[in-house]
């Protein structure tokens, strides 16, 4: 089975600093990826440089066998590379529908102003367990709910691939398993998921596979059982 | 305000605005009421790239001198008539909104702002310097003999004010519920976000940067045969420059008829102070309100009637 997505020999410098180098890296249709590695080690770089936020300098990004190493993001939004934020980025001015609605129209392509679109919307904040706060000022959410609002953005875009930047951190224990769940169910509906996260409990029953960066560098790629056994990362990241 | 009753307020006003021209015949109200129609559509144009977008800039208002350039150029090479100079110059004005915004648009925030206000500058120069149109002497324009059926030719231009204020209004209003005008809106809240969601900013970006430049571009046209003398100092006027920001800002940003509601009520309150008071005080008014409305209300008037609204909703 071809890959998804493919990573080959991805660097990138900022000034005379190298966030990432050399990085080679498969994701499988259908899979659960779990990336993970110390704070500044490189995470939301690599991402940034497959959703198109960054350029990287060297190496190609391919999606489903086309390179779009040098796309821009709408243009990978387009082809089904979605990600959430690790910040929360919402559409402030926006009700919680609406946020929705931009991606709907344009990287999902629904015709402008149909009640398919609106409809389309409803059903994913149903999903998400947001149908609620459909009306409501995105501004005001709280911070579980900004975090499924993010997600739910991302589905709007009708993705084949969905990163997850760190969906859940600052989230109770419950929140996590919420999260966790829906990150499940949009998995069983065939999308393949890049969950970055320091919850390692969250980690370890998410992903089929567990790839570890430090200081811009892959250093273990295995099941999550190999990943917390390896020497390497436990030194890095999990500081035995 | 939803279809039929924002077209029926149109109407309404337009005529009102033909009831006006038949009944008056002092020609001040004529004036007055250009002077209003004029900031009006370089408000709601201004509020296009600052306010949808989120683009605050301070050199829109160099287009509409440009658009008036455009015109006094045409005239000065043939006896164009004035609905071609205001195609002519909307066309002109849009491309060069265009071209600007290619250049400038990778910038943001403040230093967006500083490289408008920068082109402002260049502009000026090039017309202060191009001989053909008069340059720093200015150049004098006969209005027309003939005026159609109005009674004389600033009441033909208060109309076609109107006409053309009516129309930028209805653009406007079309761009913010439209899938344009949600893509622009996620730019101004989160660019990144934005783009990320499938949203092609630089294309968007462009789009409000020529529409903005069109609708000053044709706002500026008639310009030279309502004051017939025009020289790059009056064009390029700094007042002017203001209340096309000043007026989206009191009014409210985020919303069509902010602006809207920014010009007529500063640009009415600006022609009752000149001719009670003193033309210079209406210039520390408008200075004033600005200073108020950013600081107690950055949402405007709309942003306050909203959130009165919103408290009587769950009240």
């Amino acid at each position: 089975m071809s890959a998804l997505l493919q990573v080959s020999g991805l660097a990138k410098r900022f000034g005379g600093f190298t966030a990432l180098e050399g990085i080679t890296l498969a994701v499988a249709p259908g899979e659960r990826l779990g990336l993970i590695g110390p704070n500044g080690s490189g995470k939301t770089t690599l991402i940034n440089c497959v959703s198109g936020a960054l350029f990287n300098d060297e190496g190609r990004v391919e999606f489903e066998g086309r390179d779009v190493t040098r796309l821009p993001p709408f243009q990978r939004a387009r082809l089904g590379i979605a990600r959430s934020f690790q910040i929360p980025k919402p559409f402030r001015s926006m009700t919680v529908l609406d946020n929705l609605r931009v991606p709907l129209e344009y990287a999902a392509r629904t015709r402008a102003g149909q009640r398919s679109a609106v409809d389309e919307a409803m059903r994913i904040l149903e999903t998400m367990g947001l149908a609620a706060r459909a009306r409501q000022d995105s501004a005001g959410l709280t911070q579980v709910d900004m975090r499924k609002l993010e997600l739910a953005r991302a589905m709007a875009a009708h993705p084949r691939l969905l990163i997850s930047d760190e969906a859940m951190a600052g989230l109770s224990g419950a929140e996590v398993d919420e999260v966790l769940e829906i990150l499940f169910k949009l998995n069983g509906a065939g999308i393949t998921i890049i969950m970055i996260e320091h919850i390692m409990q969250a980690v370890m029953r998410f992903s089929q596979r567990v790839v570890c960066l430090d200081a811009g560098r892959i250093i273990c790629e295995g099941t999550p059982d190999q990943t917390v056994a390896n020497p390497d990362v436990q030194r890095a990241y999990l500081g035995a | 305000m939803r279809g039929w009753g924002f077209w029926a307020a149109s109407a309404a006003a337009l005529a009102a605005g033909l009831a006006f021209t038949a009944l008056a015949d002092n020609p001040y109200y004529f004036n007055a009421t250009y002077v209003i129609l004029q900031a009006l559509i370089m408000a709601v144009a201004w509020n296009i790239l600052g306010g949808f977008t989120g683009y605050v800039n301070f050199g829109s208002a160099a287009f509409f001198a440009v658009g008036a350039y455009i015109s006094i150029a045409l005239l000065k090479t043939a006896d164009v008539p004035l609905p071609l100079l205001i195609l002519a110059s909307a066309l002109v004005c849009g491309l060069i909104g265009l071209g600007v915004g290619y250049l400038t648009l990778r910038l943001k925030g403040v230093y967006f702002a500083i490289a408008t206000l920068a082109m402002g500058i260049v502009l000026e120069t090039l017309v202060t310097n191009w001989s053909y149109v008069g340059g720093a002497k200015g150049t004098a324009i006969l209005t027309p003999e003939t005026h159609l059926w109005f009674d004389s030719y600033s009441e033909m231009l208060f109309m076609v004010m109107l006409l053309l204020a009516l129309g930028s209004v209805a653009i406007s209003r079309a761009l913010s519920s439209s899938r344009i005008g949600r893509g622009l809106a996620a730019i101004r809240d989160d660019e990144v976000a934005a783009e990320c969601s499938g949203v092609p900013t630089l294309r968007l970006k462009l789009v409000s940067t020529t529409v903005m430049g069109a609708m000053m571009g044709a706002a500026g046209a008639p310009y030279p045969y309502f004051v017939t003398y025009v020289d790059p100092i009056s064009a390029f006027n700094l007042f002017i420059a203001v209340n096309a920001i000043a007026m989206p800002m009191i009014g409210g940003t985020a919303h069509w008829a902010g602006p809207v509601i920014g010009a007529l009520l500063v640009g009415s309150m600006q022609e009752v102070i000149t001719v009670t008071i003193s033309s210079e005080l209406n210039v520390l008014l408008v200075g004033i309100m600005l200073v108020l409305f950013i600081t107690l209300a950055p949402q405007g008037i709309v942003g306050l009637v909203r959130k009165h609204w919103k408290r009587r909703k769950s009240a």
